[in-house]
């Protein structure tokens, strides 16, 4: 459960102009939910989803994540809400060079500090969930496709079992069929393990696969709507990375 | 994050830059291994000045006549050059000073030798029956001279073993023969173990005869050279060299002992002399090896700087997954420790090799002692702390939103 009021991110020191990068937005994810926040360049969507993503907090306003007040936090407690409550999936330099898939995945895990042996497992089970060939565990990082990328970074979103997954135009670097899959494991991590889900992007066809799109221009929400029929990525190609 | 994972981490990143890891920890490993081989060779020069110190006498005491000073005039002829040490004073040293073992009168001249036309010139030493013992020299062949032929005034000599290769062919048994010193025939009796030389002095250079018999031929007179005393222990030199002056200033009737007429020398002084000049050469030694491991040093915080500066998204990444900052400083200081711990270690053998080397073909005494080894790899860590400590503390600082951004 995800609740933002009247969140405001200004930039720029006083007596310079300045920037209002997210300038009062308020809405309300619920746990399960498949959202596309989609605005162009500059509309602010970055600015929010570092602060969706406790990786930065608000000028002003409150976010609320599963009850807890993020919005004030300091760096170490980001940190903390980071490593045990969000999982990122980003556009590019996703997984770490020169290392295993399983590794890769197991990273969050480290952090958490969860037991050796218990990490492996959680991982695999990962992988599994984000459709990832299990004959491909221990290929490095830079041994993998594009769209084997993304599924490793999914993986490790999901590994510790967060209450939301923050994916940073994950397709962006992608052909349209290979971001088509990503997109079809998105939506089946949603409808099957009920995985809550925000989705960054400026592709209006992107957005087109979740099942709320928030619009975002000049830091402000433009429309917020439900999207009746969400595009359904096609399955056929899902499991075949 | 549990100590394998740290591993994996660190031998992952060295390995992805393995030249230049390698390069880096070059700088490290030269440092470190002139320190100990430099100590080494320090050590080495002051253990074998300590022995060769040994070797002239444990414990000893040395007095020695003062200044001649003509009567009304300010010339002095230098120290030793006094008639004002006696047989009885000797004497006396030994009976009355309390922990003394032995007292050794001895008087020193030089003369021409010769034995069967061939010659030379040496150190005729004559001395009591207590000199082996006192200056700590042994005898390799026949038998030094005892009381008996002292009291006698016997003929005998007992020569240094360069005396012997100076005078005789190879082959020739030394003891029995007949030599000429000064013009008067002695026979010897014995020949000295090889000591090697002692500072300015070669010490199996001299021939050694009763000193009766030496006074009576060379000096013409009682007086005596040197008296050499050897002391109980060590701790008690200093009272036992007091114990002497106010002795001998009492027999000498000199009251103010800024008139003494004799000196004495403490060998534990010598000692201390000569191990604080071999000291400040080792200090001198390892400052120079110093520097090359601060440069080392730096060779590692200009690599670890650039290390960050490279792997910015990575460390954005590793934050943003939930890194804390002491996940970050720790995984780039342990970087730093480990290169500087490795190259400490390839510097230690590398350093224990070379004063080997040193040992085998310079032929100079080297001694890689466990605390230099010890202090090398506390240096190496402490380098690779200091060194590391800013690049971490800079890769931990960073903005996770700027790094993830940076390109």
């Amino acid at each position: 459960m995800i609740e933002i009021k009247n969140i405001t991110k200004v930039y720029g020191s006083a007596g310079a102009e300045k920037v209002r990068a997210v300038d009062g937005i308020s809405f309300t994810i619920k746990d399960g939910e498949f959202v596309a926040i989609m605005g162009p360049s500059g509309s602010g969507k970055s600015t929010l989803m570092h602060i969706l993503g406790a990786l930065d907090t608000p000028t002003s306003g409150t976010y609320h994540l599963d009850g807890k007040d993020v919005s004030s936090l300091t760096d170490e407690e980001l940190a903390e809400i980071r490593r045990n409550h969000i999982g990122f999936v980003f556009q590019s330099f996703n997984l770490l060079p020169r290392t295993t898939v399983l590794r890769n995945v197991s990273l969050p895990l480290m952090y958490a500090g969860v037991k050796v042996e218990e990490r492996e497992a959680r991982a695999k089970a990962a992988l599994v969930s984000a459709g990832f060939n299990e004959s491909h565990f221990l290929h490095l990082s830079n041994q993998l496709s594009g769209g084997q990328i993304q599924r490793v970074a999914i993986a490790r979103a999901l590994v510790n079992n967060p209450s939301l997954i923050l994916a940073d135009e994950p397709t962006g670097n992608l052909d349209t069929r290979t971001g088509e899959i990503v997109l079809g494991t998105f939506q089946k991590l949603n409808r099957e393990n009920g995985s809550t889900i925000i989705l960054i992007t400026h592709e209006p066809d992107v957005a087109m696969h979740a099942n709320r799109i928030i619009h975002i221009r000049d830091g402000k929400i433009v429309e917020d709507k439900i999207n009746p029929n969400p595009t359904k990525a096609r399955t056929d190609t899902v499991d075949k990375i | 994050m549990t100590l394998s994972d740290i591993y994996h981490e660190t031998s992952s990143a060295l390995r992805a830059n393995k030249v230049r890891s390698g390069l880096t920890m070059l700088g490290i490993v030269i440092g470190i291994s002139s320190v100990i081989a430099l100590i080494a060779i320090g050590n080495g020069a002051q253990s074998s000045i300590q022995s060769s110190i040994q070797s002239i006498g444990s414990n000893l005491i040395i007095v020695m006549p003062g200044a001649t000073r003509t009567p009304g005039s300010i010339v002095s002829a230098g120290r030793g050059t006094a008639q004002s040490l006696t047989n009885e004073d000797a004497t006396a040293i030994a009976s009355q000073v309390s922990g003394v073992v032995a007292a050794d009168p001895e008087v020193s001249s030089n003369k021409q030798v010769t034995f069967q036309g061939t010659n030379t010139r040496t150190t005729i030493l004559g001395t009591g029956d207590q000199y082996p013992t006192v200056r700590n020299l042994q005898i390799a062949d026949g038998s030094y001279f005892t009381q008996n032929q002292i009291t006698s005034l016997a003929r005998v000599a007992v020569i240094g073993p360069t005396v012997v290769t100076d005078l005789m062919a190879t082959g020739t048994e030394p003891v029995g023969q007949e030599i000429v010193i000064g013009g008067d025939t002695f026979t010897v009796i014995g020949v000295t173990v090889a000591k090697g030389g002692s500072g300015f002095t070669n010490q199996d250079d001299q021939i050694f005869i009763p000193l009766t018999t030496a006074q009576q031929l060379f000096t013409g007179n009682k007086y005596l050279s040197t008296i050499s005393v050897e002391a109980d222990n060590t701790n008690d030199m200093a009272a036992v060299q007091a114990d002497i002056t106010t002795l001998l200033l009492g027999r000498h009737s000199i009251s103010n002992p800024t008139n003494a007429d004799f000196s004495t020398i403490n060998q534990a002084d010598i000692a201390a002399t000569a191990s604080g000049i071999t000291q400040t050469f080792t200090i001198l030694l390892a400052a120079v090896a110093g520097i090359s491991l601060l440069v080392g040093g730096i060779g590692i915080m200009n690599m670890m700087l650039t290390t960050v500066t490279e792997r910015t998204r990575e460390i954005g990444l590793r934050k943003a997954i939930g890194a804390k900052k002491s996940d970050i400083s720790t995984q780039f200081l342990v970087e730093a420790v480990s290169l500087t711990f490795i190259g400490g270690g390839i510097g230690v053998a590398l350093g224990i090799l070379a004063s080997y080397l040193v040992t085998t073909f310079g032929g100079i005494t080297t001694s890689v002692t466990s605390s230099s080894v010890i202090l090398a790899f506390c240096v190496s860590a402490g380098i690779g702390i200091i060194f590391g400590y800013y690049p971490a503390r800079r890769a931990a600082s960073l903005n996770p939103i700027e790094a993830l951004r940076y390109e």
